[in-house]
């Protein structure tokens, strides 16, 4: 079992310093970025949402590579290991569904938008990835539920550029946007406060999701451990 | 090419099976003459045709979906599944008979089913009977491959769905957009574009999916 | 021609069978006894190839295509005749001279008068035949068969006896079974389960 404290070691100490860099990009976001003219306090939301929306793009991306070494090179740690990425990205993903309702209802007065390509697409992903779980929780623990599981990642992955083009073409036919989002006109303090937001998001999901294999890892070690002394 | 031959001979099987059982062909046929017909009930006085569209190839899937839940029962039955995954042939192979068979059923139900829908709401031009072949296809690909993977588990019938309705919002937007948009050619290219990744990403997984070791 | 290492093999928290260590030479004859839920089935299904061992190595000398391997089940389509099933068979495992060979084999185990009905309307003892004829059609260097005996009425039990004893020296073979005393004699190795 040293393996397990191997699996630790750093860990905390990783975290402290992922908490120290959220706490730096709230008080960049909220704080000391210079308010945006058209926007308001509301678009301070930005410095927050997009970095988790991106994070989520991370983590199913992880998950799908994760799921490629699985195939390729058939180590069972690599299960575990994409599982708990894409839990971690629907995690985030939710948030960025949530962050993202927030800022287009402070924005807009609306919660959601069919017209935002980039929403329809995440939650299009969003949508394929929580089947995912289903999938999962259906299928018996074993190599087939290992390799059915990564090769739905790998199509989730496969999905994201056909869904896009799909997304911009149903433009046509899907009502004309009547308002466009541009992405902000951002000054050197914005772009600094995004950019250690963005890290820090990524951080924090990075850190959570060694957190959560560590722990689904000694869980099974304990069942193991149970099974031996049978 | 004894893998051609393989897929023949497995395709063949798929099909006689069907003839002899005969419950899945009569079965997509009704349901999807049952949903036009609720369909004329379902839309207000008015509508314009795009939304008949649109209906459409809601029905369009979940006919396939229909013909997707039932295409592994033979295999289940008697555990003919390991016979044919211990055979030596090609696993892949027995997904690619799957998905011709399966395709062959939804044609079959749509040789019906779209001249009565152009006959009680919308015209259907050669563009978009494309766009159908097309999206059919991809549906056939993608589906057999989750069908086989949901096969495995429990709630079967209710995982299918789940796993086939994200990903078939591409062809679902490839095949009204042939039908109705003034440059239909983008969209038989999404379609296209479509079926070729996914048709040979489960080629490719199939073998995968199917075996532990 | 086999061999196992360790052998365990898990689902989920259950572990079904605890490192097993054979090695079976070609032409031998293994027996596995051992009572229900020993993990028999798992084991033939795991030198089959059918199931991946959870630890340990498993060796199999032998391509998958070499393998007759006798379930529980019958492995044959419902829908399909005897003579579809085998033909289908028959050209997935590219057995030459098919016809003749399938028709000695229906003949052998009593199913030529019924070789164009369905499967659906065999009983239990004809399909487990049946069964039997789909293993031996390829004529493989491996057999692994999983209780033959369980689901044969009389008539193919005494069918089973005599092509064991023909098969057994030329074949590699194993065989689980609930009665070992019927087959004791002709098998060369003997593993128990627990």
């Amino acid at each position: 079992m040293s393996s397990a404290f191997a699996r630790i070691q750093g860990l905390p100490a990783l975290a402290a310093f992922a908490a120290g860099m959220m706490g730096l990009a709230l008080l960049l976001a909220f704080f000391i970025a210079p308010e945006d003219g058209d926007q308001g306090i509301s678009q301070r939301i930005f410095y927050i949402h997009v970095p988790i929306a991106l994070t989520a793009y991370f983590c199913f991306g992880l998950g799908a590579w994760k799921a490629l070494l699985l195939l390729w090179r058939g180590e069972e740690r690599h299960d575990l290991e994409s599982y708990v990425a894409i839990h971690q990205g629907t995690i985030f993903g939710t948030l960025t569904l949530i962050t993202g309702a927030i800022w287009a209802r402070a924005s807009w007065g609306v919660w959601w938008s069919w017209d935002s390509n980039q929403l329809v697409l995440f939650l299009t992903l969003f949508l394929f990835y929580c089947a995912y779980f289903m999938l999962r929780f259906s299928l018996p623990e074993g190599p087939r539920r290992a390799r059915s599981s990564a090769v739905y990642a790998l199509f989730g992955v496969a999905l994201i550029p056909v869904s896009f083009l799909a997304i911009r073409l149903a433009e046509d036919f899907i009502h004309p946007t009547t308002f466009t989002r541009d992405g902000p006109q951002m000054t050197g303090t914005m772009f600094t406060a995004f950019c250690v937001s963005w890290a820090a998001v990524t951080l924090l999901a990075y850190v959570l999701y060694r957190v959560e294999l560590v722990g689904k890892r000694l869980h099974t070690d304990l069942r193991e451990l149970r099974e031996a002394l049978e | 090419m004894s893998y051609l031959a393989d897929v023949a001979a497995l395709t063949r099987k798929d099909l006689r099976v069907e003839l002899r059982a005969k419950d899945t062909l009569p079965a997509m046929l009704l349901f999807v003459l049952s949903t036009l017909v609720v369909f004329h009930f379902a839309l207000p006085e008015g509508t314009g045709e795009d939304a008949a569209y649109g209906l459409l190839w809601v029905a369009i899937v979940f006919t396939a979906l229909l013909g997707l839940a039932r295409a592994w029962v033979p295999e289940q039955e008697h555990g003919v599944f390991d016979g044919l995954v211990l055979a030596p042939c090609d696993r892949s192979a027995i997904w690619v008979g799957k998905s011709v068979a399966t395709l062959a059923f939804l044609l079959a139900a749509q040789v019906v089913a779209l001249p009565a829908f152009a006959l009680f709401f919308a015209p259907l031009d050669g563009v978009a009977l494309v766009g159908v072949l097309l999206a059919d296809i991809g549906i056939c690909a993608v589906g057999s491959l989750l069908a086989a993977m949901a096969a495995a588990g429990r709630a079967r019938e209710l995982l299918l769905p789940l796993l086939l309705l994200p990903l078939s919002i591409p062809l679902i937007v490839g095949g009204v957009g042939a039908a109705i948009s003034t440059e239909p050619g983008r969209y038989l290219v999404l379609l296209a574009l479509y079926d070729g990744i996914f048709a040979v990403l489960s080629w490719a997984s199939f073998e995968y999916v199917v075996t532990e070791s | 021609m086999i061999r196992t290492d360790r052998l365990e093999k898990r689902y989920g928290a259950r572990r079904v069978l605890r490192g097993i260590d054979l090695e079976l030479p070609r032409e031998g004859f293994l027996l596995v006894t051992g009572p229900n839920g020993s993990g028999k089935t798992t084991l033939l299904r795991v030198l089959a190839g059918l199931a991946a061992p959870t630890r340990g190595k498993v060796e199999v000398d032998v391509h998958r295509g070499q393998v007759g391997f006798l379930a529980h089940e019958p492995l044959v389509y419902r829908e399909l005749t005897a003579l579809e099933n085998l033909d289908l068979f028959g050209r997935l495992y590219r057995v030459s001279e098919r016809r003749e060979r399938i028709g000695m084999l229906l003949e052998r185990f009593g199913l030529w008068d019924a070789r164009s009905e369905r499967v659906a309307d065999y009983s239990r003892g004809m399909s487990q035949r049946l069964a039997l004829c789909r293993t031996l059609l390829h004529d493989p260097e491996l057999l692994i068969l999983d209780e033959p005996y369980a689901s044969l009425d009389e008539k193919g039990g005494a069918l089973l006896d005599h092509e064991l004893d023909e098969l057994a020296g030329a074949h590699t073979l194993v065989v689980s079974t609930h009665d070992p005393a019927r087959v004791a004699p002709l098998a060369t190795q003997r593993l128990v389960l627990v």
